[in-house]
């Protein structure tokens, strides 16, 4: 290494020393389902680091791979999946400028590692062609050969490694089979580019290429004459518009050339070397007798409806425990902090602010674990493609693509990882729309809420003696969110996301046993991505709201107006109180401040009392003004910040009698009570439509890489909130509802 | 029981038509009629990733089924299966080369 400053020069016996000595950058690329991801673990064992690559949320992985004793270890970068250079999606896009070199902080790199399904064979080639094409080393990873050798397919890797020119080696990462080879293999590529493809062209084309093909050789002159984009070069942009010109005016189907050569070669290199393919058909059609069930006209939807229902299931009920741990361990946490810490500001910043802020991000994971835990079974088995092929026609209907199915129907548990699952969806703008309209699905925050208004007031009331009403209600809500997501789909798609249907060109992969080991590492990864992006936004929020609720401090008589001595209360026995009442959510301290108190007298209050003309329309009174308030950093907050605003416990739970009681207690200035059962269904709709989640909104703006989107979500969604909660009381009053 | 209700293959050999030489589009192909792409006639993207994914003149295709909606449809193409739109299946015109 410290020897020379040399450029190597590539076949030299010196660089092969050098270059050995130096560790290589190693990038895994290959069709998504072709075993890359097994492949990736095999090599890199546990030394991996997942992020995201800068400015887009697509996952960046990236791993140590020892190739052997002797050499220093190789960096091992796990592309997203792709089937052509010529990317459709950004995921696509991504690979691409990884292996040309262009992306920040990651070096071009040294050798290109292709794995390749020895069972779809053909189709995985059109991709190597293209990595031929580049001219960089590359070593072709044959997976799957245990399956092919099932079905009785037989691939030579020697044919097919002297028909390729570059070495193949066939693998199975499972049971570690040419792991060694592959790393052998690797260290000899590094040294020799690859050789490059020898498929030609139309006589005509030939010609055009021979012209365009000035210093930048074969390749770029390919490249430029039939990639998508346009050279940026002006003199050489006209060149090449001028060449394609001539194209189309002999065969408008010009661009179709290298496309078809490609293949043309492929077959050709492929009849050489797979032998057996008649019994090739086996395992595929399992994959058909499993379809002809789970795709079948009327089956098929009745297993996905099961499916769901197993998921939705799965996520409520197991959930709710490690949630209730989490909670239950964090307000114990900030309890102890409270007894070891002297009472005070910071004591209450640390216990309400950050530690409840924390809780409030953490409380979510075991719910985002379980639903990545799902999507990732779903992917790794080949069934999320089946969906996506099932609900493609409703979803149309939308103006979206099937794909955007699975990420929406997440969103009923939680619209984090539904709008983190929308990144399968090539077209931005398809992408955005099934973002923008993720968060109208009822999550289970609203849940909380509903169960409140219900239990309150609808509790016992039946219609026609057996149906509960407040199961229809809920019901309703969860329609009217769907409705409404399909009405703002459709405007979505077709004003500021205006583009042509999407197209659904989808693969429907052979199912396969899931490898745990990827859906762990898959739902660790995310989730973690989860906690510390969306995390630090809560977290700021969740202080920022601490301190609406905590300043400025209450005065002891709730007569008393702001102006009056904050100390008091800050020290001494009002302190001491005031940390009680906090404690114990208890209202009745003598000579304290409590908690309600105070929140009634903070800036969350005088901005409960100064929205209060606002939403007096919705039938709101300032005391649920501050409820609205709070709940935007997360729904579910809304009870408990009734809980204080109504002194019965800040721990109050949302079918706890006493907070059922105060809700139905509560009474305005003038004796009426301040809850109705309108009031209670206008506060319903508010919630069903409002982008009240800025974990959500964290998110969008991660996924996004905009605060413009996350605005925009949040403005339209409340505007549609207000005016559905205006026309619902407002509606209700005037048919005589109350 | 259950290979008489699912199997479709069984199920479309009766009214398979016989062999002709006359193009028609991917999404008018009976399914379970093995034909070769004549042409792929869309143009831009779709077209592209289409014929990237193997859909290209002179590839055997082969139509499985439709989804329950009677759109997208299956159609198998070099040893595996993929799934495309009606609209995007008529862009391709076939040639049916079953005996």
């Amino acid at each position: 290494m410290s020897t020379t400053l040399e450029s190597p020069s590539r076949l030299s016996e010196q660089a092969t020393v050098e270059s050995a000595a130096r560790p290589l950058t190693v990038a895994l690329a290959g069709n998504p389902n072709a075993g890359k991801t097994s492949l990736f673990n095999a090599l890199t064992g546990l030394r991996q680091k997942v992020a995201n690559y800068p400015g887009v949320t697509v996952e960046r992985k990236e791993g140590v791979w020892p190739l052997a004793p002797e050499l220093p270890h190789a960096r091992l970068i796990d592309l997203p999946g792709l089937y052509s250079l010529d990317a459709a999606s950004i995921d696509e896009q991504i690979a691409r400028d990884v292996l040309t070199g262009k992306v920040a902080g990651t070096p071009a790199p040294d050798v290109i590692v292709a794995a390749v399904d020895a069972t779809n064979l053909e189709r995985n080639l059109y991709l190597v062609t293209q990595l031929l094409e580049m001219g960089r080393p590359l070593v072709i990873a044959l997976t799957m050969v245990d399956l092919a050798e099932g079905d009785g397919l037989e691939i030579d890797e020697k044919k097919l490694s002297d028909a390729l020119g570059v070495p193949v080696v066939a693998v199975v990462a499972r049971q570690r089979r040419g792991i060694e080879e592959l790393a052998r293999a690797v260290v000899v590529a590094a040294e020799e580019p690859a050789p490059g493809t020898n498929w030609c062209l139309s006589a005509r084309a030939e010609e055009e290429i021979t012209n365009l093909s000035g210093a930048g050789g074969r390749e770029t002159a390919l490249r430029d004459l039939y990639a998508d984009e346009w050279p940026s070069e002006e003199k050489r942009r006209e060149a090449v518009r001028q060449a394609r010109e001539r194209l189309s005016q002999g065969n408008p189907r010009w661009w179709q050339e290298p496309l078809t050569a490609r293949y043309g070669w492929i077959e050709e290199v492929a009849t050489g070397v797979v032998r057996g393919a008649k019994q090739g058909r086996q395992r595929t059609s399992a994959t058909e007798r499993i379809d002809a069930l789970v795709t079948h006209k009327f089956f098929g939807p009745i297993i996905l409806l099961l499916v769901m229902l197993l998921v939705f299931q799965t996520i409520f009920s197991w959930a709710t425990l490690p949630m209730d741990l989490i909670d239950k361990s964090f307000g114990a946490l900030a309890d102890t902090l409270r007894g070891r810490m002297p009472a005070g500001l910071l004591t209450d910043l640390l216990a309400d602010g950050v530690i409840a802020g924390v809780g409030g991000v953490l409380v979510f994971l075991p719910q985002i674990l379980l639903l990545f835990f799902f999507i990732s079974l779903l992917e790794d088995s080949g069934y999320m493609a089946r969906a996506a092929f099932l609900m493609d026609r409703l979803m149309r209907g939308v103006g979206l693509h099937g794909k955007a199915f699975m990420p929406l129907l997440s969103s009923f548990a939680c619209a984090i990882p539904g709008i983190m699952a929308t990144r399968t969806i090539e077209n931005p703008k398809d992408r955005l729309a099934t973002i923008m309209i993720a968060p109208f699905m009822s999550c289970s925050a609203r849940l909380p809420v509903y169960t409140l208004m219900i239990a309150a007031f609808f509790s016992e009331r039946k219609l026609f003696g057996f149906i509960s009403v407040g199961a229809l209600i809920i019901l309703s809500m969860y329609l009217l969110g769907i409705v409404v997501a399909i009405i703002v789909g459709w405007i979505l798609k077709h004003t500021i996301l205006k583009a042509p249907p999407p197209p659904l060109v989808l693969e429907l992969p052979p199912y396969r046993v899931p490898n745990f080991v990827n859906v762990a590492q898959q739902m660790r990864s995310r989730s973690w991505l989860f906690v510390k992006r969306a995390g630090t936004v809560i977290l700021a929020i969740s202080i920022l709201l601490w301190a609406l609720a905590t300043f400025p401090r209450a005065t002891t008589s709730p007569q008393a107006g702001a102006d009056q001595t904050i100390a008091q209360s800050a020290q001494g026995n009002g302190a001491e109180a005031s940390t009680q009442a906090v404690q114990q959510g208890n209202g009745e301290a003598p000579g304290g401040v409590d908690k309600g108190e105070q929140v009634r007298q903070s800036f969350a209050g005088q901005l409960g009392r100064l929205i209060e003309p606002a939403i007096a329309p919705l039938g709101f009174d300032w005391k649920m003004g501050i409820g609205l308030i709070a709940s935007f950093a997360a729904r579910e907050t809304l009870v408990s910040t009734l809980s204080i605003v109504y002194n019965v416990g800040a721990d109050g739970k949302e079918d706890s009698p006493s907070l059922i009681e105060a809700v139905r207690d509560a009474k305005r200035p003038d004796g009426t009570p301040a809850w109705t059962p309108l009031v209670a269904v206008s506060m319903m709709v508010f919630f069903v439509l409002a982008c009240q989640c800025m974990s959500t909104l964290a998110v969008v703006r991660r996924e996004t890489n905009s605060w413009r989107w996350p605005i925009f979500m949040l403005g339209y969604m409340f505007v549609l909130a207000y005016v559905a909660s205006f026309l619902t009381y407002q509606g209700g009053r005037l048919l005589g509802l109350s | 029981m259950s290979s008489l209700l699912f199997d479709q293959s069984i199920a479309y050999d009766i009214t398979r038509p016989p062999a002709a030489a006359a193009p028609l589009s991917l999404d008018s192909l009976p399914a379970g009629v093995t034909a070769r792409v004549l042409n792929v006639n869309g143009m831009g993207a779709v077209a592209r990733r289409l014929m990237e994914m193997g859909v290209v003149p002179g590839a055997p295709v082969r139509v499985i089924k439709a989804a329950p909606l009677g759109d997208p449809i299956e159609v198998r193409v070099r040893n595996y299966h993929l799934a495309v739109r009606r609209s995007e299946a008529q862009t391709i015109s076939v040639v049916i080369s079953d005996r």
